[in-house]
């Protein structure tokens, strides 16, 4: 018998991305400029987050035109967004055969209460999660892999890096928990006691967890990477930068080689100007990405 | 076969997943990321993978001439997935850095995209039934000289030896099933 779409096969294309890069493109020129600097994926997208979060309004799917050009400029694997809980942009995604679709708050969600039930697809989906919680939630919809969501589009790391600490502190603390106190660490971590019990026993997320949301430069990849994380999005980071081929490249040796310091010197030099970055304070709350999802 | 030193081509993919099936086969597994930890090793694996962002790197920090060299002393190497692609001498319609040691002809995503990723049981000459985990899997086309075929999926070839040298379309190490890493540290 032959099973597809089984959370074996979903999940396991995640494990296949691990230790790689997976960039936000715009064009197939973009995606053949990072396949060629050794991106492990790309994100097919209208405008990158910065560009989203400058020009306000809705944002939406990307015109599945673009989707699909991207798709035949590269033989890697082409991921899509479609905003939290709109199943029929998913179903469209699905239907044009992408390979991974991010239910993503960088959009404009389409439902204030609920998420889309991923189980629903043969697609497999991947989350943003600022705490245990957040993550285990999308997980029983049927997440098949995890991101922090940073804030994206600010070439800030510092959001990314406090939501895996907080992912990290939450695991070690109920990994420490004797059985009888998980049930109440559920309800606290309003998160499904089934997975509080599979993540004690694990002691670690039952699917990959990638960091995203404000990553710019190497040395964020590997500060990421050296907290735990399984591997990158870089979303406005690249094509937001004066190289963004040597930087797409340099990212990916950093992931790589993210416990060697002088490797990740060597890839840093002369890189050119990283995109522009934003103070998280200044950004008003109706503006915060991170605060969509539910 | 106990604590026999296997490294894995740590440059990017599934790694993990293989160091912990080697270990529950009793074996030393290690990351490999540089050319010089490619001479304390046994034996090698290449994950699965994006076998462009795998060559690339290999490439670039020196490791594919080092791979070569360890393989002409007689080190085996396994490749699934990516590691297949990255193995094999001809890569159909695709130009892509590989290394070019084995007699066969592989396609890439040869079972179609993430949505045509499947699992089911397979048949493996000599070891008997096996769970097959095919994510945007390739296949071999074709197999010349010593290479010899181990596994079909639907008339696919799936798994293939040529000497010290194994490739699997498919990834053991995302089931239960340790016989194909057994087989290979028979191997080594």
């Amino acid at each position: 018998m032959i099973e597809t779409g089984t959370f074996k096969v979903k999940a396991g294309l995640a494990q296949m991305l691990k230790g790689g890069v997976i960039m936000d493109v715009t064009t197939p020129e973009q995606a053949k400029i990072a396949e060629e600097a050794g991106a492990c994926a790309v994100m097919a997208l209208e405008r990158v987050p910065a560009d989203i979060r400058a020009s306000g309004g809705i944002a939406r799917m990307a015109d599945p035109t673009i989707v699909l050009r991207i798709m035949e400029a590269v033989t890697i694997p082409v991921m899509a967004k479609c905003r939290i809980g709109h199943f029929v942009e998913a179903q469209i995604l699905e239907s044009l055969g992408v390979d991974y679709i991010d239910e993503s708050e960088v959009l404009s969600p389409a439902d204030d209460k609920y998420h889309v039930n991923k189980k629903d697809f043969k697609v497999p989906f991947v989350c943003g999660a600022r705490n245990l919680g957040e993550a285990l939630r999308r997980i029983c919809e049927g997440a098949a892999m995890i991101r922090t969501k940073g804030e994206p589009g600010t070439g800030n790391v510092i959001e990314a890096v406090r939501h895996i600490r907080q992912v990290n502190d939450e695991i070690r603390w109920i990994s420490n928990l004797p059985v009888e106190e998980l049930m109440n660490a559920a309800k606290e971590l309003q998160a499904p006691y089934e997975l509080v019990l599979e993540v004690a026993r694990l002691k670690a997320l039952p699917v990959v967890n990638f960091a995203a949301g404000g990553i710019a430069t190497p040395a964020d990849a590997a500060l990421m990477m050296q907290l735990g994380c399984d591997g990158i999005f870089v979303g406005s980071g690249i094509f937001k930068s004066g190289d963004p081929a040597q930087r797409a490249k340099a990212i990916v040796a950093a992931t790589t080689y993210f416990k060697d310091p002088a490797v990740i010197a060597e890839v840093s030099r002369d890189l050119g100007e990283a995109m522009v970055g934003i103070n998280i304070d200044t950004i008003k709350p109706e503006d915060r990405m991170q605060d969509r999802g539910w | 076969m106990a604590g026999k030193r296997i490294g894995i081509l740590a440059l990017q993919g599934a790694f993990i997943e293989h160091e912990n099936a080697l270990r529950k086969c009793g074996a030393s597994p290690r990351q490999v990321r540089t050319a010089q930890e490619l001479d304390e090793i046994e034996g090698l694996i290449i994950p699965g993978g994006e076998s462009t962002t795998i060559g690339k790197l290999m490439q670039a920090y020196g490791l594919d001439d080092k791979i070569k060299a360890r393989h002409a002393e007689g080190m085996p190497i396994w490749g699934t997935c990516a590691g297949m692609i990255l193995l094999a001498k001809e890569i159909a319609e695709i130009e892509q850095v590989h290394l070019s040691l084995m007699d066969i002809s592989v396609r890439r995503n040869g079972f179609g995209r993430q949505v045509d990723s499947f699992e089911t049981e397979l048949e493996v000459e000599g070891l008997g039934r096996s769970r097959g985990v095919f994510i945007r899997a390739p296949y071999v086309d074709k197999v010349w000289g010593e290479a010899r075929v181990l596994a079909y999926h639907q008339e696919r070839i799936v798994m293939v030896q040529e000497g010290k040298l194994l490739a699997t379309a498919f990834h053991p190490e995302l089931t239960e099933d340790l016989s194909i890493h057994s087989y290979f540290l028979e191997m080594s």
